[in-house]
């Protein structure tokens, strides 16, 4: 299963999660220009992170228009598998493959931290090799990644075991002072009804490998493994 | 167009300004503030309701706004100078 990194204007992610997949993990995958990006090659597509379009207007909101997008929801609709890492996550929630909205951070800062997040369900083809509530060490760096929905939505999203990620304290329990961005319910990421869509906004390509993690360890990995399959 | 975040949606930036800006000036007949976002479009049109529905008409096909968590308003602002 070829893997295709897609690369829009601003995406400054992109050769990490690269570099992660070939190197790391040893998958077959391709960086594609948005406008070149044709889902048929692909068995799986990850948007990364970074700045698209220079967050203008809102992060995220003008590469949901690309061309790139609708090749996505093609895929989605084959049940392959895309996941949005930061940048990559609000681009998916502007296109309404996700529920909701991701917006300023409610300390009004641009926060860069590592952060610990507990896996939520194990009943996703992305977290299925990972054991319910375990705690996984990835960093945050985004300034739009307060989660919020109107409380239907939120409400479908837990009735619907669609969090798939939240941020708790090193005891592994969600509290406030562990919500580093504000977002409703800690929540740190999220997939589709479908489960072939996840939205995340830790990066696990900046924790695949134990000489970048303060803790020596690969969480990331845990996550990305599945691209291997 | 207008775009605030709907009262489900804290404004952290509304919410610096009421708390550090003006309630430390002690100005208490102030309740609120929202921040948003300004967006000023130029259009050619017959009519003030022609430009006012064209903008509404690509405020919602474009998601300029996200219905979520956003609301938008328009107004006819005259030209600008």
């Amino acid at each position: 299963m070829k893997t295709a990194v897609i690369q829009f204007p601003g995406s400054n992610c992109d050769l990490d999660i690269l570099h992660v997949l070939k190197n790391v993990l040893h998958v077959e995958a391709e960086l594609v220009w948005h406008r070149d990006f044709k889902d048929s090659e692909f068995g799986a597509a990850i948007l990364p992170g970074g700045f698209s379009y220079g967050d203008y207007l809102r992060a995220g909101i003008i590469a949901a228009h690309s061309p790139a997008i609708e090749h996505i929801k093609e895929m989605v609709s084959e049940g392959k598998l895309v996941i949005g890492i930061c940048n990559g996550f609000q681009i998916l929630v502007e296109s309404e493959l996700l529920p909701g909205a991701l917006l300023m951070n409610q300390s009004t800062c641009f926060i860069c931290k590592w952060v610990k997040v507990r896996v939520e369900t194990d009943e996703t083809p992305f977290t299925r090799h990972i054991k319910r509530r375990t705690v996984l060490n990835m960093p945050i760096a985004h300034a739009e990644g307060r989660y919020v929905n109107d409380p239907e939505g939120l409400k479908e999203l837990h009735e619907n075991d669609q969090v798939i990620f939240r941020y708790v304290n090193p005891r592994g329990e969600v509290s406030e002072d562990s919500n580093p961005n504000g977002s409703m319910d800690s929540i740190a990421g999220i997939c589709n009804p479908e489960r072939n869509v996840l939205g995340l906004m830790p990066h696990p390509e900046r924790a695949s490998e134990p000489v970048l993690s303060p803790f020596s360890d690969s969480d990331g990995l845990k996550l990305l493994s599945i691209l291997k399959s | 167009m207008i775009i605030e975040n709907k009262k489900l949606a804290r404004d952290p930036e509304g919410e610096t300004i009421a708390k550090e800006l003006i309630e430390r000036r002690g100005i208490s007949t102030i309740k609120s503030v929202r921040s948003g976002k300004y967006l000023r479009f130029l259009v050619e049109a017959g009519k003030e309701e022609e430009a006012l529905r064209l903008v509404e008409k690509i405020a919602n096909e474009l998601r300029i706004f996200n219905p979520v968590v956003h609301i938008c308003n328009i107004r006819i602002m005259g030209e600008s100078r």
